[in-house]
């Protein structure tokens, strides 16, 4: 089955959340979207190669991202006023498993990483389940999303490398992390802390990953990963992958 | 509207005909149906499918991509699953979503790869073109690659023509000092045409980590960037080695591109790095041709190979 995956969409929100961070919400088909950690390819001109980013939510018209200024890609996109159109490849990748026998799943966010949790979040509490989503930050000036997590509905805690705000240190050293009770996690932040929470957390659970991508599509094999069903693509293979899958070498 | 416009896009290659000369580089667009998903690919010329060898390949460590002012690097090391597994279950799925001649792309480090790798694919009814990547290092010569001599890819050549009944196209690498004659050997050796530009050699350094982006350090280079040097390099080989077809690409991504490179002397013309930006890119230069052409005074694209 043929499926076009290439879009354009108009900005309708771009704004900071803190000095690192922003929010930009897009206008156009949402329902392309057909699981929460699912992500876009932006174009930027200027660019050869697109920007892949995380989704963070989506609605019927609109799809919403968080991203971090770190190069002059997302330098330009935060510069992206209302009304402009972009072209974007969507949706891409696997997205997460949110058919799980799971009833409190963890979500545990790193940096950036904590913007495809949102949706996560959302979906499994309209499963009725109880997810408790934990967010780690190198500091309080980072810190930024935890009250949308709360308004949703999730029980959110915060970690800070720095011990500004909330628990002092990595989202493994909040208490609830450790909470027997506890029966999935659902992670995506920095690779340290996936490779700690796979290989110290007991539960079973599932990671998205993220690398430098030239397609984002699953063609030109920038993303390899070694893994134990062998070699398998970030980009269209992944993004999400099960903790047992993974190699750590 | 451009159907009313009544152009003949077709071109020949040794034989093989193509009905248009728009023709994804192999690496960039897999073995076919992975891009399937997206559009029907039966309105290419043909296809280039991914560099394949004999053993199967994980390739480089990550990252193996860096981007560039209109290009990118690459050092993805050849990943591929190894020749026999590529004719057991790659090639099945392709035919699966795609109909027209296949060009087969094989990559190798000693001449015994080479030999073995095109004897096997030879006999893939769907494969109409070997496409040999010269450009890997040769392991029983001292790790230099098997492109950049003209002594060894005579013998290269030499050898895997003794073993294949299909047109044998050689893909010369552009990081050497004397294109032409390398062209000229392979032609001498008994290639049926040449293929050109692979990627150039090219580095990057995160200035943040002082440390190369790639892992692997060095990489190809591809992209818009690459293209005046393809264009030069087609122009070089085409007035060497006349009569001789060329699949010229390097930096090509709309249909003034192809159409320049097949005024430089190219018959196809290889779209490779466009495709990683935007999957659609074959599809819009094959329905944007017409209209150029028609801007251009052009009603055959055979009439333009090699105009100037």
């Amino acid at each position: 089955m043929v499926e076009n995956i290439e879009y354009i969409f108009k900005v309708i929100e771009n704004r900071a959340l803190n000095a690192k961070t922003r929010v930009m919400r897009l206008q156009g088909d949402g329902t392309i979207f057909t699981a929460p950690g699912q992500f876009i390819n932006i174009k930027v001109e200027g660019k050869f190669l697109r920007r892949p980013i995380s989704v963070c939510d989506y609605s019927n018209d609109t799809v919403t991202i968080l991203y971090d200024v770190v190069g002059d890609g997302t330098a330009e996109m935060s510069e992206w006023e209302c009304g402009r159109e972009v072209n974007i490849l969507a949706p891409l990748g696997n997205g997460f498993d949110i058919n799980t026998d799971s009833r409190r799943p963890l979500l545990l966010g790193g940096g950036i990483g904590i913007a495809p949790l949102y949706r996560l979040a959302k979906d499994l509490i309209a499963q009725g389940k109880e997810p408790c989503v934990i967010l780690g930050f190198n500091s309080s000036r980072e810190v930024c999303w935890a009250d949308q997590f709360r308004a949703a509905g999730a029980e959110t805690y915060i970690a800070t490398v720095s011990g500004e705000e909330g628990t002092k240190g990595f989202v493994t050293d909040v208490p609830a992390c450790k909470d027997p009770e506890k029966d999935y996690f659902y992670a995506c932040g920095p690779m340290p802390m996936l490779r700690a929470l796979c290989e110290g957390l007991e539960i079973p659970g599932e990671i998205s990953l993220e690398a430098r991508m030239a397609c984002g599509f699953g063609v030109c094999m920038c993303c390899s990963l070694a893994t134990k069903d062998g070699a398998k693509r970030i980009c269209k293979d992944g993004p999400v992958f099960k903790k047992e899958e993974l190699i750590w070498k | 509207m451009e159907m009313n416009l009544h152009k003949d896009l077709r071109v020949s290659l040794s034989g093989v005909e193509l009905k248009n000369p728009v023709i994804p580089a192999s690496g960039c667009f897999g073995y076919g149906y992975g891009m399937a998903e997206y559009y029907d690919i039966n309105l290419l010329g043909s296809f280039s499918f991914k560099g394949t060898t004999r053993e199967a390949r994980f390739g480089n460590p990550l990252p193996r991509v860096a981007e560039t002012p209109a290009g990118m690097i690459n050092s993805v090391g050849l990943q591929n699953p190894g020749i026999d597994n590529v004719i057991a279950y790659e090639l099945p799925k392709m035919r699966e979503c795609y109909s027209g001649p296949v060009i087969a792309n094989i990559s190798g480090f000693s001449i015994d790869e080479y030999v073995e790798c095109c004897a096997k694919i030879d006999r893939e009814p769907q494969v109409e073109i070997i496409e040999l990547n010269v450009s890997c290092p040769n392991v029983h010569g001292g790790g230099m690659s098997f492109g950049t001599g003209c002594d060894s890819v005579a013998e290269v050549v030499g050898e895997v023509k003794k073993v294949i009944t299909k047109p044998l196209y050689v893909k010369l690498s552009p990081n050497v000092t004397d294109i032409a004659s390398i062209a000229e050997a392979a032609v001498k050796s008994g290639a049926d045409g040449i293929s050109l530009i692979n990627t150039l050699l090219g580095m990057r350094i995160d200035i943040k980590t002082r440390k190369p982006v790639i892992a692997n350090v060095m990489g190809g280079f591809s992209g818009d960037a690459i293209f005046p040097v393809a264009v030069r390099m087609v122009y070089q080989v085409a007035k060497r080695c006349p009569g001789i077809p060329i699949m010229g690409g390097g930096g090509v991504s709309s249909a003034r591109g192809v159409i320049e490179m097949m005024m430089a002397g190219a018959t196809a013309v290889q779209v490779g790095a466009a495709n990683l930006r935007d999957p659609y890119i074959c599809k819009k230069i094959i329905e944007n041709l017409p209209e150029e052409m028609e801007k251009l005074g052009i009603s055959s694209l055979k009439d333009i190979i090699g105009i100037v």
